[in-house]
């Protein structure tokens, strides 16, 4: 089993590709994999309940970890309150203890 | 255990004018050429990259013409000469109305599904 | 064993462009404040980042003039995160592809920077506990 950490910077009401991304997640839960999801600048957007949230919650609910930069969520205005179910927030700190820590760290 | 990592190629044709070539193959090439154990998977608009006969000839910017324009189907087929494994994603290939006749000879098939599995045979996966 | 790990990153985005080049730079930061040994791969545009001749102007808009508006300038925040490594026993290093260098012009650098190639990527790979790419679009 290996532990990967995915940094999505990109949101799916810009990118198309954003829903490969969150694909790879769940296919690397199925495959035996430990898996978190770090979403960090606009990558936060669709943490904010919205009609694109929905991906996240069910990656959450798939058993990947979905966590969103802090920083990111305040500069846009993004409250705890409005977070869609199974998105929490967490430090940026997260990176760099998965890349101490020896997971395998992708950016999108 | 000497490291093994997968570079993933994404974006296309990204300064490739500018730069005679694409970053991501060149660098590619560049560290297969300093010893390192590296295998590319082309993915999304990049497996336009294997398309054979690409032609980015005659620009010219007032006297200026471009002696050397890319080449990315050549680079393609050199990163493989050189050993590496290029990888690229049939369900992309498919989606962009490519056939398998249309890419140059050497490529490696992964399907969507199949690239979660891919990953798990390599140390690092960096994605450019 | 060492708390103390080896991290590389290779940046591909030039600044003033986009929000990668800040998060790459907050993710430097905390790794310096650990006191890691951080290396930087400067890929492409990156290699404008540590480039001295980068300078403040004033706001107009905001209604601010140079000292007012303070403009970041990304060379003096990578120097003082080298600095930062350093006070935390770690250190921070720092290559610039040398034809990237070439091809932009961006030749005056921060004095601790160097000019390398992919083999030095390939090289702080190998020899660091993990490597982040952050990619440019």
């Amino acid at each position: 089993m290996a532990k990967y950490l995915l940094i999505e910077s990109r949101d799916p009401f810009d990118s198309n590709d954003v829903a490969g991304f969150y694909e790879l997640a769940s296919g690397l839960v199925q495959e035996g994999d430990q898996v978190t999801v770090f979403l960090v600048q606009n990558g936060v957007l669709p943490a904010r309940r919205s009609t694109k949230s929905k991906p996240l919650s069910d990656l959450a609910q798939n058993g990947v970890e979905v966590l969103a930069d802090d920083f990111s969520l305040r500069e846009r205005g993004i409250e705890a309150a409005r977070l869609v179910d199974g998105v929490k927030a967490a430090a940026l700190d997260t990176v760099i203890d998965h890349l101490a820590d020896g997971s395998k760290v992708i950016w999108h | 255990m000497a490291l093994k990592v997968l570079n993933i190629v994404e974006t296309a044709y990204r300064a490739t004018l500018e730069e005679q070539d694409d970053t991501i193959l060149w660098i590619s090439a560049a560290m297969k050429g300093a010893g390192a154990d590296i295998d590319v998977l082309l993915r999304g608009n990049a497996v336009n990259y294997g398309v054979k006969g690409q032609d980015a000839s005659g620009l010219r910017f007032g006297d200026k013409a471009q002696t050397h324009p890319p080449r990315l189907d050549e680079d393609v087929r050199r990163l493989i000469d050189k050993g590496a494994k290029v990888y690229v994603v049939a369900d992309d290939v498919a989606e962009r109305g490519l056939e398998r006749t249309d890419l140059v000879e050497g490529l490696q098939s992964v399907s969507r599904a199949g690239i979660a599995r891919l990953y798990a045979d390599y140390d690092q996966v960096w994605h450019w | 064993m060492s708390d103390k790990k080896t991290i590389t990153f290779a940046l591909m985005d030039a600044p003033y462009e986009n929000a990668r080049s800040t998060t790459a730079l907050r993710l430097i930061d905390i790794a310096a404040r650990r006191g890691y040994t951080v290396n930087v791969f400067a890929y492409e545009g990156a290699v404008g980042l540590p480039f001295t001749k980068q300078a403040p102007h004033p706001n107009a808009v905001h209604g601010h003039d140079v000292d007012e508006e303070d403009h970041p300038l990304p060379h003096q925040w990578i120097e003082s995160i080298a600095k930062t490594a350093e006070a935390n026993g770690g250190k921070l290093d720092w290559i610039n592809c040398g034809l990237c260098v070439d091809e932009r012009g961006v030749h005056e650098a921060l004095e601790f920077t160097r000019r390398g190639t992919p083999g030095d990527l390939w090289k702080w790979a190998e020899s660091s506990d993990n490597t982040l790419v952050i990619p440019t679009k």
